[in-house]
């Protein structure tokens, strides 16, 4: 039998699991499969499980119908990212090496706003855009969908930064600098790190956006990529290859997150629910 | 700012100014975007809106009427109902689901970490993407679901588009794109348990099935806590997959509290954002409450 530290290589676990693995994203490879396969074939009996006569025309799809909307949500994802770290990364400094008084209740608060859910936040941005007349603009959208990363921008910042050893601080200030050098010039630099996770997440979130997009974007002419998808599913319900293909397109950040930045990805995850 | 003088001296005094000032940009974005959009929330509830006094911005007082309005609506004993069923039976697949790959995973075989990477993709694609992918498999015409029964000679089931089965599809959905957020804080957590503990467990003679509700099981409680509540919290508030998938239909058999508010507010042409704001708000109470449970069931474990 099995016992525990033996170090055989148990080909059998992983044989299990390339076959969980291979059942959790079947969905994914369908979806690929998917975008590639010719109009004729998509609604044969049975699918073809491999593109075996794949085409590209979902894609050409895609270059012709939904290049603006990708060019949209990239803007508004770095715009996010720049907006999410300005306000972000001071308040996580302040809150783990500055330490005021009544900062704890900022950080409660912060926890509280999370858990907000974006259809409320969307109905209170509707009322409030309409009246500044700023509905179907990129910035009013880089504003909502910054809401969706600041909270949690802030607790990965302090987090993170608690971490900084305190000599560190000391040596800084006693070399004269105050808060703000030693903000910008020490603190920053070495938590590359936390900047590194928050962008991703920030760009990811504002990239996946769709409550805020649909809600306060739904009719201007700079609308992005999710929109992109849900009005090809509304008008075009016979071309699933384009809309598949442009579904692979838009889940591209997802995968050079992950290929790039792994290790980020599991930090953050676990970032907001267990902190060790 | 006067309570800031009276308090005796923090540890760097010169910290407390330059503290809130590194802290009023956050300050100012969350009264600005956080705090008004509720505000403004809670104010639409308990107006009377019309399309023109929602444009003038004179509509009148009316108290709690929107809410007693939604309370009587015929939709919210369903919306309920399935905004629990949701939430409940999406936390019991995926927190049992997660905690089952967990284990299996911190068995450490080979490729273990690169496959555990790959269970995350499901988590990081835009939910647009999922749900319309979720909606082709599941299409009752030509969706590689009813292909694949029809292979086991079962019958095409209409998954979107009855009534019978729009709810459990849209929670497959949720189920699917909610494991790898419970597989990793649940892996993060079982690597926190010494592994001598098991050794000494396995000299006892204790099988793999004991082992883990003897062992496993309770130590990981306090990480369960939290990876529940918080799964509660975010499952509470899910509106795009169900709104993408079904759009809360047909005949409102998928709707919860999430999709019910936006349809009040956005989905018809004569929007009605009072209720939908009241049900929104009545959505807020509910993940704030278990928000609250979660806070201290986390100050508790960081105590311990």
């Amino acid at each position: 039998m099995r016992s525990l530290g033996s170090r055989t290589k148990k080909p059998l676990l992983t044989g299990v699991g390339l076959v969980l693995t291979a059942l959790m994203l079947f969905p994914v490879y369908w979806m690929v499969n998917e975008s590639f396969t010719r109009d004729q074939d998509m609604r044969k009996d049975p699918p073809n499980w491999f593109p075996v006569h794949g085409t590209f025309e979902g894609y050409r799809a895609v270059l012709h119908q939904q290049l603006p909307y990708l060019g949209t949500s990239l803007l508004i994802g770095l715009g996010t990212v720049a907006l999410t770290l300005a306000v972000a990364a001071p308040a996580g400094y302040s809150l783990a090496k500055l330490r005021p008084r009544g900062g704890g209740v900022l950080g409660f608060v912060l926890l509280i706003a999370q858990m907000i859910p974006g259809i409320i936040m969307a109905m209170g941005f509707y009322v409030i855009y309409l009246k500044l007349g700023i509905l179907n603009s990129a910035p009013g959208l880089i504003v909502a969908d910054s809401t969706i990363a600041v909270p949690f921008g802030v607790l990965v910042f302090a987090a993170f930064m608690s971490g900084i050893p305190e000599e560190l601080m000391q040596a800084a200030k006693t070399d004269g600098a105050g808060p703000l050098r030693t903000f910008w010039s020490i603190v920053m630099p070495v938590s590359r790190n936390a900047v590194v996770t928050v962008s991703l997440f920030a760009f990811l979130w504002a990239w996946s956006d769709f409550i805020f997009a649909n809600t306060l974007d739904g009719g201007g002419d700079q609308q992005p990529i999710t929109l992109g998808i849900y009005h090809y599913i509304g008008n075009n319900n016979q071309q699933w290859n384009a809309i598949m293909a442009t579904a692979v397109v838009a889940s591209i950040p997802a995968t050079v997150l992950l290929i790039v930045a792994q290790r980020y990805v599991a930090a953050g995850v676990t970032a907001g629910a267990v902190k060790d | 700012m006067s309570t800031l003088t009276q308090t005796p001296a923090p540890r760097r005094p010169s910290g407390r100014w330059a503290g809130w000032a590194f802290l009023a940009p956050v300050t100012v974005y969350l009264v600005a975007f956080y705090a008004y959009p509720m505000y403004r929330n809670i104010d639409l509830s308990l107006r009377h809106y019309t399309v023109r006094s929602f444009v003038d911005g004179d509509a009148p007082f009316t108290g709690l009427a929107n809410y007693s309005k939604v309370f009587s609506d015929p939709t919210f004993a369903p919306a309920l109902e399935h905004t629990l069923i949701f939430t409940f039976v999406s936390l019991f697949f995926q927190f049992w689901i997660g905690m089952g790959l967990a284990v299996f995973f911190s068995k450490h075989f080979r490729l273990s970490a690169t496959l555990r990477a790959l269970f995350l993709v499901p988590w990081l694609l835009p939910l647009i993407v999922s749900a319309s992918t979720w909606s082709w498999m599941l299409n009752s015409d030509s969706g590689v679901v009813n292909h694949a029964l029809h292979a086991f000679g079962i019958a095409p089931v209409d998954w979107l588009t009855s009534p019978t089965w729009s709810l459990a599809s849209v929670i497959v959905a949720n189920i699917w794109i909610g494991i790898p957020f419970n597989l990793v804080v649940l892996y993060s957590g079982l690597q926190a348990v010494p592994a001598d503990v098991y050794e000494a467990a396995a000299l006892d003679g204790a099988s793999a099935w004991q082992r883990f509700w003897k062992i496993t099981f309770p130590l990981l409680r306090p990480v369960s806590a939290i990876t529940l509540l918080l799964g509660l919290v975010y499952t509470l508030k899910v509106f795009d997959i169900i709104w993408i998938m079904t759009k809360g239909g047909p005949a409102g058999s998928s709707t919860t509290f999430a999709t019910w508010s936006y349809r009040l507010g956005f989905g018809n042409l004569l929007p009605e954002f009072g209720p939908g704001a009241a049900v929104g708000n009545l959505l807020v109470v509910m993940a704030l409450a278990f928000g609250l449970i979660y806070i201290r069931a986390q100050r508790k474990q960081q105590v311990a």
